[in-house]
């Protein structure tokens, strides 16, 4: 049964065929979950006596009814006849339209250990080569590699960024694995978080990186899962949906798949994991399920078996494992259920994925995350509180703070100046006091070497006096000397003649 | 769609992150089908749309709308029945789901009896205004709230349709007031309404008056010109501006003509086909807001119009009072309503601009 012929086309057809022909018997919208608002918590409603909700809308001071008839409730709202053709059936197609200018995004994580299959299972998935090389199991610790690409079929474009986790259950001790998972994807929350809490914010244009999908690859040991697994998606299961896969399905016979599949299921319920589910309440989708004959919640997980490689089968090449005891045909629903985790992945559910995501575990998050930074909805005394209010206190608050803090700083620097002061006026006195003492030190020394001087001087003066008088008396002496040897040589002189 | 689609332009709305890298797919892999998935998801949700119709009593309006949607949205009103005309404005609005091929639409109307029938008409706009911008404070307030619902009710008015009266001569000091307050909050289609009053030669010089006057004063009907996409867009967009405002007319009765019965006004020199494009335009005014631009007009009112509002309330919710009296944007006489809406001129959030920092269009 080829149900990759079928799809989405069929889809289509039957949705269309299905509302065809009843353009005056109007559905009562109370099936969908469009029309149900909660009770709303606005300013002044009232029901007047025909049961409809008015609004007043106070300008200037006049109350201006505006009498609207939608409001809570399905009895208000009428369904209209059309006498002809109006032409908004176009609706779908322009919405369509729309989203396919602006491409798709979608972003798989994929946890598994390292050499279970995963990039295998991605290359087949979408029929293509990503660029991966295969990781050693030497990593110290988890960590999550995201890859984007941009894959285009006909006028679709999608981009699709695929998560690994490198080196998952390699380590040892395995009791933080699940941490650097569980830290991405809160990461990818908070971003488009504070996007949207931006004032000015762009988020048609926002490149979004929320995991939609996490395939969770079980090895294939036959028997239960490992207490990893549990451990890791319980801690997952709030956060992202996740789809359980059997990897390497090939290693595992018929019979003992069975057992494998219904084990697993009982026991994620037993610890109440809670899985993707599957939507089964839509026609279209109901109508998909009977045409496989079983619902896919019966073949869950999905034991898969991944191959690039192609191999010759009767005439024609297939995607296929190669043994020497056969051949194991990737799109071959006897062999494996590559084919329906396809067609449910891809073909039936993207969509869905996406808004679980956006309307469940995001808007889970978004709420924790509010609630923690300290927003209600109501106070206490249930009044309405309104995020602004809030927003405004805290940022009033946190001004406040701040000014305090300032002028905590600001004292403290004052004082700090004033001491500094208050040292080097200190310090000023003493080069003072020491200047002085120098000052006076010096003029003594000085005044002693004075007093020295004179006294040097005078002693001089003295010698020089002494001098002065030692030398006339000799020369007095040598002049009364000069005159006796003169006397004397007169004498001889005389003596001789 | 065409495949062959321009290269991604500076204006194109698609981020290309340095990192992603196009990947040659070697088979079918059926990607294809989130389009279908997503269809059956918005048929299954249904949608919304809120038209506001806007022009003094007596120009058609009601009969307008109900010929749009071809059915009886509003009786429509003869004047001297005894039917007061409003001391004040009011504003009506009734709520209607019809379902086509099983596409479920939920309509809204907003009609304003009383617009401009007063001998003084100063700030008429303002409970329009008021109105707006209520719904969209509304969507705020449920945007913002910690539980959220799964589903916000749109109740923002897409599109409001303008009729200005045949007088053939040029717009009134009224209308171009309006427009120019209403043009930068919501998405304004002005129509000539009754226009089987004029011959087809006065009614292409009054629509050249017209668009003279909307470019002297810088009125930017729907669709504007700074919020084209690509060169489709601008393309398709052009041919539309060439024909703004559309010379309407509405009829609810059905008329035989030459065998087929056709919607019609039926008077002494003829009958006025509603849905020939050489008696009037009205094909084209139903083409451009339900055939073809119907989601157009929801995008650019949630992603810009709302967008600017949320930026302005945000800024300025430290001077708002809350509750009912918020509406009140007027603190004073004269640059009141002009307030709001001069800011978001010049901050408005332009499609393709990416940062945050500059605010020019």
């Amino acid at each position: 049964m080829p149900l990759v012929a079928r799809g989405s086309r069929a889809l289509a057809e039957r949705s269309r065929k299905g509302g065809a022909g009843e353009a005056s018997r109007s559905r009562s919208p109370s099936s969908s979950q469009c029309w149900q608002t909660a009770p709303r918590r606005s300013w002044s409603r009232s029901r007047d006596g025909r049961g409809r909700w008015e609004t007043v809308c106070e300008c200037w001071g006049l109350a201006i009814p505006v009498r609207c008839a939608f409001g809570a409730g399905n009895e208000d709202l009428r369904n209209l006849s059309l006498s002809g053709h109006v032409g908004f059936d176009s609706l779908p197609d322009q919405l369509v339209n729309k989203s396919t200018s602006q491409g798709f995004c979608f972003n798989i994580l994929c946890v598994g250990e390292t050499g279970i299959g995963k990039s295998t299972l991605m290359d087949t998935l979408f029929n293509t080569k990503f660029e991966n090389d295969p990781a050693t199991h030497n990593e110290p610790g988890v960590r999550l590699k995201a890859r984007s690409y941009e894959l285009q079929e006909s006028n679709v474009r999608l981009k699709l960024t695929i998560v690994d986790t490198v080196g998952f259950g390699d380590q040892i001790n395995k009791d933080d694995s699940y941490k650097p998972i569980v830290e991405y994807i809160d990461a990818q929350f908070e971003a488009y978080l504070q996007e949207e809490l931006k004032i000015k914010r762009s988020l048609f244009n926002y490149h979004d990186t929320r995991i939609h999908a996490c395939l969770y690859f079980i090895a294939p040991t036959g028997h239960s899962l490992k207490s990893l697994d549990l451990v890791t998606m319980k801690k997952l299961d709030s956060k992202v949906n996740i789809i359980p896969i059997i990897a390497k399905a090939d290693t595992i016979a018929k019979n003992e798949l069975h057992k494998f599949k219904s084990k697993i299921m009982s026991e994620l319920v037993s610890n109440g994991v809670q899985i993707y589910q599957f939507p089964t309440d839509e026609e279209t989708v109901a109508e998909i399920n009977a045409t496989m004959s079983v619902s896919p919640q019966v073949h869950l997980p999905f034991a898969v078996v991944g191959s690039t490689e192609e191999v010759k089968i009767g005439n024609k090449m297939a995607k296929a494992r190669q043994y020497p005891w056969g051949v194991v045909q990737v799109e071959n629903e006897n062999h494996c259920d590559f084919v329906k985790l396809r067609e449910m992945l891809i073909r039936v559910n993207m969509e869905d994925l996406r808004e679980q995501t956006h309307t469940r575990h995001y808007e889970l998050y978004r709420r924790c995350k509010l609630e923690e930074m300290g927003f209600k909805d109501t106070d206490p005394d249930s009044k309405p509180f309104s995020l602004q209010e809030t927003y405004e206190a805290k940022r009033n608050e946190f001004l406040g703070e701040l000014q305090k803090k300032e002028e905590e700083m600001r004292q403290m620097f004052v004082m700090r100046v004033k001491e500094k002061e208050a040292e080097l006026k200190e310090a000023e006195k003493e080069l003072h006091e020491k200047f002085d003492l120098l000052k006076r030190t010096h003029q003594e020394e000085k005044k002693k070497v004075e007093d020295k001087k004179k006294e040097l001087e005078e002693e001089v003066n003295n010698f020089q006096k002494k001098k002065a008088a030692a030398q006339l008396l000799q020369s007095q002496a040598q002049q009364a000397g000069a005159q006796q040897t003169k006397k004397d040589k007169d004498k001889k002189n005389f003596f001789f003649m | 769609m065409d495949p062959l689609r321009q290269p991604p332009s500076p204006c194109s709305p698609r981020p290309s992150s340095p990192r992603t890298q196009s990947c040659e797919m070697l088979g079918y892999v059926g990607i294809e089908a989130v389009l279908d998935q997503l269809k059956i998801k918005a048929m299954k949700m249904g949608f919304e749309f809120n038209i506001m119709v806007v022009g003094q009593s007596g120009l058609g309006k009601s009969t307008m709308v109900n010929t749009l949607f071809k059915s009886k949205m509003w009786k429509s009103t003869l004047p001297g029945l005894g039917v007061p005309t409003p001391k004040t404005l009011q504003l009506q609005s009734v709520t209607h789901v019809i379902e086509e091929k099983g596409v479920k639409l939920k309509l809204t109307v907003t009609d304003t009896p009383g617009f401009g029938d007063q001998i003084n008409n100063d700030k008429c706009w303002d409970p329009i205004l008021g109105y707006i911008n209520e719904q969209y404070e509304r969507y705020l307030q449920e945007e913002i709230l910690i539980t959220r619902q799964r589903h916000i009710p749109d109740t923002r008015v897409h599109c409001c349709v303008y009729f200005v009266p045949p007088t053939g001569h040029c717009l009134r000091p009224l209308d171009i007031e309006f427009l120019q307050r209403l043009c930068q909050t919501v998405n304004v289609v002005p129509v000539i309404a009754r226009a089987d009053s004029l011959t087809i030669e006065e009614r292409e010089a009054f629509r050249r008056r017209i668009q003279h006057n909307l470019r002297t004063h810088c009125i930017e009907v729907y669709p504007q010109k700074c919020f084209d996409e690509d060169i489709n867009d601008r393309i398709l967009n052009s041919k539309i501006r060439e024909r703004i405002p559309f010379a309407v007319v509405g009829a609810d009765r059905e008329h035989l003509v030459n065998g087929r019965c056709v919607l019609g006004r039926k008077t002494k020199w003829g009958i006025i086909e509603v849905e020939n494009m050489a008696h009037c335009e009205f094909p084209l005014l139903r083409d451009l807001l339900i055939r073809t631009h119907l989601q157009d007009l929801k995008d650019i009112t949630h992603n810009i119009h709302y967008e600017n509002y949320r930026v302005f309330r945000l800024n300025k919710s430290h001077v708002l009072p809350r509750g009912p009296g918020w509406v009140n944007l007027a603190p004073g006489p004269a640059p009141s309503p002009a307030s709001p809406q001069a800011t978001p001129r010049t901050m408005k959030v332009c499609r393709w601009t990416q940062d945050n920092s500059d605010d020019e269009c």
